[in-house]
């Protein structure tokens, strides 16, 4: 590689300081800027691998409240990190403003440069730029809430104790992948107001919880038609709201923390929806400035050899049939993706020509800007998987129909196959087929009380055996009778479940 | 402009709390764990931490998840002989992912869930509910002893106790400060007759005054004592009661004949919870291996639990033998004596009221505990009988039947369950 402008290189200790890491910043920094890439301010910390276990038990934030699920992921951690099977990551990064990134002090310097550029250039950028993040999540208030939350979490379980609290935190758990918002766009959050509000609602909730209650016996003798309207009268997808606005019994505190938990959710849903774009963006930035630091003569070779060794391990697609295969992994396609938009922008071929000629030939840096803010995995698949990269990966697609005695290959990276695949891996992106579809159908107004969940069958796929436990947390919170009812696609129901509360005295 | 903070001094565990909460919901099966966990241990290395591991369905986390079945299409990496339209065998079930497996992948792991409890952990666990009798002396006995403590320095104490690093420096340091203004005097002094002696010559009265003056002064600044008895510092030392920490376990085992391999080995695991129990309270103990026949030696672990001997059985001999240990060499006071003793129930007939004798008058008053198990899937026998008299006049002696090996625990807890007086 040719240096055109030799620069003294920075020093290439293996062991990092202070002065070091800020050194390797101010350099990441300035290309990063001469990139475009616009980030929250950076704020690294510098932490222990013990700390860094206790980061990933509390689902990567500096603060959460109490709970023994997340003991018991501290504890796996802990003990597949002693028993060497497994590295820490190297870094976490928190989607706040200033954004976050923890540094581990084994961590050799090339490792920490390598990290400053993943986390607090390539994940920051993504933060803030992406659609889904700017909508879904604040950045300026997510540690103010997660305090307010532990804090007023550890105050129930002062007044109500701590048992209560955890078994409704555990109900509430459980119904937490049902419990974002997929469509509608959420009320931002603010510390501030949450806390106003907070003592309004639950007076007010309650209030209203109460009228709908409280009206019934007097409807009895209205008109027969009316008894068959349903309630909710749109389905709701949202399971936690739901029951934090509507179940009967709760009490204000325990709607709170129900909220509590649904606001979480929905703070890391984004990063469900994003994990290849996210992660292939912020390893192809750190790939591409390092690079670049390289080529103006800052990095030394020993620096550049660990680098790429690391970095080869984490973009590493092992084939489909070697024991540690585990699917795609989203690294490697997001990087691989990433790089061929950059290719097609720069130096296109016919067939890129006629696949992408929006932006064949076109400015690499704003087409990237705009992939980056507006796509999800799901989009981003479907719109710029090219051929060049599936060829590459060498994919194809497997049916597998329980109907059949054999599985099929449907598709694979040919002429035929391509539009198969590219439409086959984006649906496999697509949350909304990976995970059940079950929305709140009625409930009984003027009978039982008991609430009905509607799933709605896709592709002859079932229910997994977990679903009678997590309907007895259901019922839990709902108070009375919940049943589970599938819709078939030829229009058929059938009920799946149903968890009975009896009361007497309600 | 990035904020670089160095966390790693910061509260570490974090996680504290939520680990103790898993252990609390999770006690149950934890204890389960542990119990099955003894049995397949030794006595040496019972005293470490233990994996614990519980079957991971009972603490998952439930979801609305897809099951298996129904029609899953999923993309691959790696292509190596496929075309589109190819027909291949399923994978085995549970064979590795690799080989096209498309079953659903969210599944839950079926293996147990394992993690290390630390010994302390561990322990709780084991002897939870347990509580070791008559602690009272223990405690009493705690103030008997002290322990002399560096503590910093006193302004007086004996002369073997001066500090003379501290002390000279204190005499510095009262010389610089009682000097300095006659210095200061001087120096002034000073510069004035260097003037005036330039200017008015050696021999002027005024020099010559000043001269004195600086003199006197000087004569004060060597009165002050190079070393006063303000100066003196001493090493100070404080008494620190030492609690009584030491304990000594007296096992004592039958070795006759009819105690076969299998008895001692229940044996030993009871003297191995004996062992661990007191070793949650005391920090040093020792023991004392006893066995006997007819008549009673004195062995170390390795003998006692693994030679084999033959003949009658004279349990009084082994009685004998730690009344005269006790008396020898645990007879100050300061030591918690534990008896543990096992036996098969087979004695000479004559030597059991005997032995009932020597442990009322000789053994008991000095014991904290006294526990006899009888290990035996028969009917009780002579000794047994004879030392029911003893349990009704004796509180700090009990007794228990051991039938097999799963009796072991349960008997353990029976004789050292909380009294809640």
């Amino acid at each position: 590689m040719k240096r055109e402008t030799p620069h003294k290189p920075l020093p290439a200790n293996s062991e990092w300081s202070f002065e070091l890491i800020d050194a390797y910043h101010k350099e990441i920094a300035r290309v990063a800027d001469d990139f475009g890439l616009d980030t929250y301010p950076n704020q690294v910390e510098i932490i222990t691998a013990e700390q860094m276990m206790d980061a990933y038990a509390s689902v990567g934030m500096p603060v959460n409240y109490n709970h023994w699920s997340f003991g018991k992921h501290f504890l796996s951690t802990e003990k597949s990190y002693k028993r060497g099977q497994m590295g820490l990551a190297y870094e976490i990064v928190i989607n706040s403003n200033p954004c976050i990134a923890y540094l581990m002090e084994e961590n050799t310097m090339t490792m920490q440069a390598l990290v400053i550029a993943h986390a607090a250039y390539g994940h920051n950028s993504f933060f803030k730029g992406n659609y889904l993040f700017r909508t879904w999540t604040n950045a300026d208030a997510i540690i103010d809430y997660l305090l307010f939350a532990r804090s007023y979490i550890a105050q129930c379980e002062e007044r109500y104790g701590e048992e209560e609290v955890e078994l409704l935190l555990d109900s509430c758990h459980a119904l937490m992948s049902v419990g974002v918002d997929r469509y509608k766009r959420p009320a931002k959050l603010s510390m501030a107001k949450e806390q106003l509000r907070q003592q309004e609602r639950e007076a007010y909730m309650q209030s209203q919880v109460n009228q709908l209650w409280r009206t019934l016996p007097f409807q009895e003798t209205r008109a027969t038609a009316e008894s068959e309207r349903r309630f909710p009268a749109e389905p709701e997808e949202n399971l936690l709201y739901f029951i934090e606005k509507h179940a009967p019994l709760l009490e204000p505190w325990q709607r709170e923390v129900v909220r509590i938990v649904r606001k979480v959710a929905q703070y890391f849903f984004p990063q469900r929806q994003t994990q290849v774009m996210n992660e292939g963006w912020a390893t192809f930035w750190h790939y591409t400035l390092l690079n670049k630091l390289f080529d103006e003569g800052y990095l030394a070779d020993s620096f550049m050899l660990e680098f790429l060794q690391s970095h080869t391990n984490v973009v590493m697609q092992p084939p489909y049939n070697v024991p540690w295969h585990r699917g795609i992994n989203p690294y490697a396609l997001g990087f691989s993706m990433w790089q061929d938009i950059r290719r097609i922008c720069e130096h296109p071929t016919d067939e890129d020509r006629a696949w992408f000629p929006d932006i064949a030939g076109s400015n690499w840096l704003e087409t990237f800007d705009f992939a980056m803010r507006n796509f999800k995995d799901e989009s981003f698949v479907a719109q710029y998987l090219s051929p060049k990269v599936m060829r590459d990966f060498r994919m194809f697609a497997i049916e597998d129909d329980e109907r059949e005695s054999k599985l099929r290959v449907s598709a694979i990276h040919d002429d035929l196959g391509f539009r198969r695949i590219r439409e086959v891996l984006s649906e496999q992106y697509n949350l909304g087929n990976r995970e059940p579809y079950i929305q709140v159908w009625n409930v009984d107004l003027r009978g039982d009380r008991s609430l009905t969940l509607r799933h709605h069958e896709h592709k002859r796929r079932p229910l997994g055996k977990t679903i009678d436990q997590v309907m007895k947390h259901l019922a839990r919170l709902w108070g009375f009778t919940v049943r589970l009812e599938t819709l078939k696609p030829d229009g058929s129901i059938e009920l799946l479940q149903e968890a009975r509360i009896e009361r007497r005295d309600p | 402009m990035v904020r670089i903070i160095d966390r790693r001094f910061d509260s570490k565990k974090k996680s504290a709390v939520n680990r103790q909460r898993f252990m609390r919901r999770f006690k149950h099966q934890i204890r389960r764990a542990v119990s099955d966990a003894i049995g397949g241990r030794s006595i040496r290395d019972v005293d470490s931490g233990e994996n614990i591991s519980i079957p991971s369905k009972d603490l998952s986390e439930p979801q609305f998840q897809h099951g298996e079945g129904g029609v899953w299409e999923t993309v691959f990496s790696g292509n190596d002989r496929f075309s589109s339209g190819d027909r291949i065998n399923r994978p085995p079930p549970g064979g590795g992912q690799g080989g096209g497996s498309s079953a659903s992948n969210e599944g839950e792991g079926e293996d147990d869930f394992v993690f290390q409890l630390n010994r302390e952990e561990f322990l709780d666990l084991f002897f939870e509910d347990l509580e070791l009798p008559n602690l009272v002396r223990t405690q009493l006995a705690q103030l008997v002893e002290y322990k002399s403590h560096r503590a910093g320095f006193t302004n007086d104490g004996v002369p073997a106790n001066i500090n003379i690093i501290r002390s000279l420096r204190g005499a510095l340091g009262r010389r610089l400060a009682l000097g300095a203004p006659h210095w200061a005097e001087i120096r002034e002094l000073q510069e004035e007759l260097d003037e005036k002696r330039e200017a008015l010559g050696e021999d002027h009265e005024e020099v010559q005054e000043l001269a004195e003056k600086i003199a006197r002064l000087r004569a004060r600044i060597e009165a002050i004592p190079f070393i006063d008895s303000y100066d003196l510092r001493y090493n100070n030392r404080v008494k620190v009661p030492k609690p009584t920490t030491s304990a000594v376990m007296f096992c004592v085992m039958d070795v006759s004949g009819s105690m076969d391999e299998e008895k001692k080995s229940t044996a030993k695991r009871f003297f191995m919870l004996l062992y661990l129990f007191l070793l949650r309270t005391y920090e040093r103990i020792e023991v004392v291996f006893i066995r006997h026949h007819t008549i009673a030696k004195e062995v170390d672990e390795e003998d006692f639990f693994h030679s084999r001997e033959s003949g009658g059985t004279v349990v009084s001999s082994a009685l004998v033998m730690m009344r005269d240990i006790i008396r020898d060499r645990y007879g100050s006071g300061a030591w918690n004596i534990y008896g543990a003793q096992a036996s098969d129930g087979d004695n000479w007939e004559n030597d059991s009221p005997q032995c009932r004798e020597l442990l009322d008058a000789t053994i008991l008053p000095f014991c904290q505990y006294f526990a006899y198990i009888e290990i035996t899937p028969g009917e009780p026998q002579n000794l047994w009988r004879e030392y029911q008299v003893l349990q009704a006049s004796h509180a700090n002696f009990a007794m228990q039947r051991i039938e097999n090996m799963g009796d072991i625990y349960p008997v353990f807890r029976e004789l050292f369950k909380k009294s809640l007086i």
